[in-house]
């Protein structure tokens, strides 16, 4: 089997998602065959090389539908025989594109892809795509349909944490990230979002607010306590009769933020690495799927991440360091509790609460910034793991070369 | 045709009168459903001829809707042949109004249900203007669904969110009402107005169609394409969930069948819906419902309960003896009905604390007996302390009218007792109201050993003029409804001591459908009451009384953990200023065991078993006479859930082998209390064979 390398992981800056972010005027196909471009000029090969582009969405609708991924591609103006493809799974989409990829490759019958996503969320608001799961009434009766934060404050009351405690969880990811940014570690992955003419449109991640306090996080207000005393709490204690009641912590300060953005990796043999002079970075050592109860929604990671290690034959201990989406911060502070992994190792760099999270990209993004900093550290392995909407989990081991 | 007269006017008028034979009512009864076929039928035969289509009603209603004894008959394999009949009605209302000639209903009474279905056949409707008239669609109060069209022609008539309370709430309109949501066209005052307005409608629209057979129709508010009613979907079913726990299919499917309906055309919309009430209208709920709601609330109101050949008696003036919540809510009640009410307290500030201002014409607040003179029905309404009901009794009864009614309102102290007080016991009576007495529904009537058939059949006279039901049982300790009540919360008490968590209790109440958990009502009843009827037990019965579990448990909540309940400062919950109340916790050192998680449906069935087999106690004992009051005051008066028809009617809903065998397993599990002795197994087989 060959072995799947990733080559180079690059990604736009991060706008505020809002009418009022950088990136807004920028249109999603242009924010992503931007980067293509940007991906092919550092590296310099010829994109004719490619067997096939995938890419996340996970509003896939409007200036997203239509197979971005293809359609991206041409207007790179990449050759006409290389293929696109546009996939969704929820919040995994990303970094189930650099999996995909890497199984692609892995199998042997494809040799290089880009794998990646884009998601504009000013412009194509999360669940814009309606769906039956939400929308249908039988359906959403038969599964138990709640928003995710609900979800993430069950999560919260079932480990026992305070507001406080997810709050201080945010706090540090502000801290994290914009340490990171000020000492330059996304300097690599980040490449300038450029209009028609070369002028800069956002060259750095907006969304951080390094002046973030315990103090002004603790002021915002519950994003889900209406939400739940409307009928979600009740779906939500109906499959957990054993909590009195759910104790609402998530705010738009501690969890992930909505920004605009989007991430391309290079994937392929190491055969085909050295015939087009790529230097291979990494190694997809193992990815894996798994899936948690839907209510809850967001204990996906660890199923995951332990199918990953198994596939992989390795333990936690094997694993140097951790991105665990920051969807919200009871989250990463769940995978961290319940896998027994120190926060020295998850998100070094900050996550999702500082930097935001763009749907469909964010798992890519995450695989350069975990790639960028095991090279830094000169660390081994690194594990990248995201909860997924319907109660999936998704998990990816990458090792340094 | 048998149900049906069809007859075409010189002038080009088809009138189709509903007339069932030998029934005081219209109801789609399947002979009917042929006929409406046929007159559909002769309509498009004499179409050349017709100018416009009457829909009229030979009853003083016009329609009252589906036929619903054979909906407990129903088995589930029925649901396909169900589905080809909906379809049928439905291919003969479609017949009528693309017919092409205007149809006009005339709405001379109720159209409800069904019948409202039949109403909405035509293409514009004229009504009496009678406030009394009731329209609508009310058939998920009997775990139905109005699948005849209803659904979807509500939702295209009024728009997602409008229909909203008319469909899944039942919400029943009369006729000035469906003038202002465009559901009538005019109101008249007679008849002969309502045909002309009729005549005139026809020859104003001579090409009238249905709204959703227009080319350029818009359905109100925007479909489910709409963003803004999208987001609502959302919602919209954790919103029906939180309040129906999952128990009430109809109510699901209602809400279903709306959104399903939204996203198609008319006729697949309708398509969808047949395939939702066929499914429906077999499930076990509909029994239920349609047995507690219908036939059963049909014999309570009817007075099967009530001693015959008593003559109607109402009273003309109350004298109501406390003037605290329970006597102030009485005479709210008395006077709303028109009936005029002295309300006496030890003091006049008092008495008049206790007035209804909105009612205060007809309730005259006293602190002078004396006042009471000449009322033919005086109900004491003091602490339930026996010293102090006698005293009130003897002063009251004095100033009572010559052969008037004299009865206590008490929930636990036994009627005969409480008599002895009175100087003509025949003329003596429990009435047992509900806190808050003006939602409270039900009122239970006492019968003391002494009481007679008359002062019986008075009171029950007396509450249904209250506006409310009636169920009469017999003198014993804690009647029916605080017999049952007290095994119910006794039972989450037991649960408590044995180690289960008490969120976990609480949550298998609710998740059964009890409309609050057993801890949270100790709390609010008073843990210390308990504990005094428990002392009170003890001394009466002496070493004969062995307390269970559960009442233990509640003695050392109040003795040693001082936890008397919510008036008391806090029982099995806290009550925090400003915040909602939550779990005491210490609940979980003190009571709760590692280990002890039964799963939440064996503690629900648990729950509900209890109360069930309490009740069929009650009717064998003969604490209660019939089956009606047992399903009716189970409801009412202990909050049984709706969806199960009854504490009786659950035992239907289970299946008689079944909940027998599961109260056999409960018994050996958790105690005797669970255990059904052989008369009770009989009584209960004799209810369920409607016989009793």
């Amino acid at each position: 089997m060959p072995n799947a390398m990733i080559f180079e992981a690059v990604r736009t800056p991060r706008g505020k998602g809002k009418k009022d972010g950088s990136l807004h005027e920028v249109k999603p196909v242009d924010l992503l065959a931007g980067l293509l471009v940007k991906l092919q000029k550092r590296l310099d090969f010829d994109p004719a090389q490619l067997d096939d582009v995938v890419m996340g969405v996970v509003s896939p609708i409007g200036e997203q539908g239509s197979v971005i991924a293809k359609t991206a591609a041409l207007k790179a103006g990449w050759d006409f025989r290389v293929a696109g493809m546009q996939i969704n799974r929820f919040c995994a989409s990303g970094l189930e594109a650099v999996n995909l990829a890497a199984q692609k490759v892995a199998s042997g019958w494809e040799d290089l892809v880009v794998a990646g996503g884009v998601e504009s969320m000013s412009r194509v608001p999360i669940g814009s795509d309606g769906g039956a799961w939400a929308q249908d009434p039988a359906t959403n009766f038969a599964t138990g349909f709640v928003p995710q934060g609900i979800g993430a404050d069950l999560i919260a009351t079932l480990g026992g944490w305070s507001r406080e405690d997810v709050d201080r969880f945010a706090l540090a990811s502000q801290q994290r990230a914009a340490a990171a940014q000020a000492a330059g570690r996304f300097d690599r992955s980040v490449i300038a979002v450029e209009d028609e003419i070369g002028l800069p449109v956002l060259d750095r991640d907006e969304f951080i607010k390094p002046r973030t306090t315990l103090e002004g996080l603790s002021q915002l207000k519950l994003a889900f306590g209406e939400l739940g005393a409307m009928g979600f709490d009740a779906v939500a204690l109906a499959r957990y009769p054993q909590v009195e009641r759910i104790e609402h912590v998530h705010t738009a300060g501690n969890s992930s933020g909505i920004v605009d953005g989007a991430a391309a990796v290079l994937i392929g043999s190491e055969a085909k690495g050295r015939a087009l002079g790529l230097a291979p970075r990494g190694r997809i050592v193992a990815t894996a799927l798994s899936g948690a109860d839907p209510t809850i929604m967001l204990t996906g990671p660890m199923p995951a991440s332990r199918k990953a290690l198994a596939k992989a034959g390795l333990t936690i201990d094997d694993i140097d360091l951790f991105e665990v989406n920051e969807a919200f911060a009871a989250v990463p502070m769940r995978f961290m509790a319940e896998m027994g992994v120190p926060h020295e190792k998850v998100n070094v760099n900050g996550g999702a609460i500082a930097l935001g999270h763009p749907l469909g990209a964010t798992g890519a993004m995450l695989v350069g910034t975990l790639l960028d900093e095991l090279e830094r550290r000169k660390l081994k392995r690194g594990l990248v793991t995201l909860c997924v909407g319907g109660g999936m989990g998704i998990a990816t081991i990458i090792e340094r070369v | 045709m048998e149900t049906i007269r069809y007859e075409l006017s010189a002038d080009g008028i088809a009138k189709i009168t509903f007339d069932e034979p030998g029934s005081p009512v219209n109801t789609m009864t399947l002979q009917w459903q042929h006929d409406l076929a046929e007159a559909a039928a002769q309509l498009v035969r004499d179409k050349a001829q017709i100018k416009g289509v009457l829909l009229a009603s030979a009853k003083s209603t016009f329609f009252a809707g589906a036929e619903l004894n054979s909906v407990l008959l129903l088995k589930p394999e029925d649901a396909r042949e169900g589905f080809g009949r909906i379809e049928a009605l439905k291919k003969s209302f479609r017949t009528i109004e693309t017919l092409g000639r205007p149809v006009v209903a005339l709405l001379n009474g109720a159209a409800l249900g069904g019948g409202w279905e039949v109403a909405l056949a035509a293409h514009a409707r004229f009504a009496l203007d009678n406030a009394k008239i009731q329209f609508g669609t009310p058939e998920v109060s009997l775990g139905l669904i109005p699948g005849a069209t209803g659904i979807t022609k509500t939702v295209r008539l009024l728009g997602l969110m409008a229909a909203n309370p008319y469909l899944l709430e039942g919400k029943l309109f009369g006729p000035r009402e469906a003038l202002e949501l465009g559901l009538a066209d005019g109101l008249g005052e007679s008849i002969e107005a309502l045909r002309a307005q009729a005549l005139a409608w026809i020859a104003a629209h001579p090409d009238a169609i249905q709204p959703w057979d227009r080319k350029d129709y818009k359905m109100p508010g925007g479909t489910p394409s709409n963003p803004k009613i999208a987001a609502g979907l959302v919602v919209a079913p954790a919103m029906l969930a939180q309040k129906t726990r999952g128990l009430y299919p109809a109510a699901q499917a209602i809400l279903e069948t709306m959104v399903e309906g939204a996203m198609v055309d008319y006729d697949t919309a309708t398509r969808i819906e047949s395939r939702k009430l066929a499914k429906t209208m077999v499930s076990q709920t509909a029994k239920n419902m349609v047995s507690a709601f219908f036939f059963d609330m049909n014999a309570v109101r009817s007075g099967k309960a009530r001693p015959q050949g008593v003559p109607r008696w109402k009273p003309s003036r109350i004298g109501v003896l406390g003037a605290g919540m329970m006597g102030a809510g009485i005479s709210r009640a008395a006077a709303s009905r028109g009936i005029a009410c002295v309300l006496k307290d030890v003091t006049l500030e008092k008495a008049r604390a206790g007035v209804h201002e909105p009612l205060a014409h007809l309730i005259t607040p006293t602190a002078d007996a004396a006042d009471l003179q000449g009322c033919d029905l005086i109900i004491e309404a003091v602490f339930e302390r026996r010293d102090l009901k006698a005293a009130v009794t003897r002063e009251a009864e004095a100033m009572l009218a010559p052969n008037g009614v004299f009865a206590s309102n008490t929930s636990t102290l036994p009627i005969t007792g409480l008599a002895q007080a009175s100087g003509a016991p025949e003329r003596f009576i429990g009435l047992h109201f509900f806190s808050p007495v003006h939602k409270m529904k039900l009122v239970e009537i006492i019968r003391g050993e002494r009481t007679s058939d008359e002062t019986v059949a008075r009171a029950f006279d007396v509450v249904l003029a209250l506006g409310k039901l009636p169920i009469v049982v017999n003198d014993s300790r804690g009647f029916f409804t605080s017999r049952v009540f007290g095994s119910y919360v006794m039972e989450g008490a037991t649960m408590l001591a044995e180690g289960v968590p008490a969120a976990l209790i609480e949550h298998a109440a609710l998740a059964a459908g009890m409309p609050v958990g057993p801890l949270a009502v100790l709390d609010e009843t008073s843990l210390a009451l308990s504990v005094h009827v428990l002392d009170q037990t003890r001394a009466d019965l002496g070493a004969a009384f062995v307390p269970g579990a559960g009442e233990l448990l509640v003695e050392q909540m109040v003795k040693e953990f001082k936890r008397p309940g919510r008036a008391g400062g806090g029982g099995f919950y806290d009550y925090p200023a400003g915040g909602p109340k939550t779990l005491w916790p210490e609940l979980r050192a003190r009571f709760e065991k590692a280990g002890v998680a039964p799963a939440i449906e064996e503690l629900s069935q648990r729950l509900l078993y209890r109360q069930a087999i309490e009740t069929a106690r009650c009717l064998t004992e003969g604490v209660l006479t019939n089956t009606a009051d047992a399903n009716i005051g189970s409801i009412f008066g202990i909050g049984f859930p709706a969806w199960t028809g009854g504490a009786i009617q659950y035992v239907a809903s289970e299946g008689m082998e079944r909940f027998f065998a599961n109260a056999h397993a409960l018994a050996e599990r958790h105690g005797p209390r669970f255990a059904l002795e052989a008369p009770v197994r009989e009584r209960v087989a004799a209810s369920l064979r409607r016989d009793g």
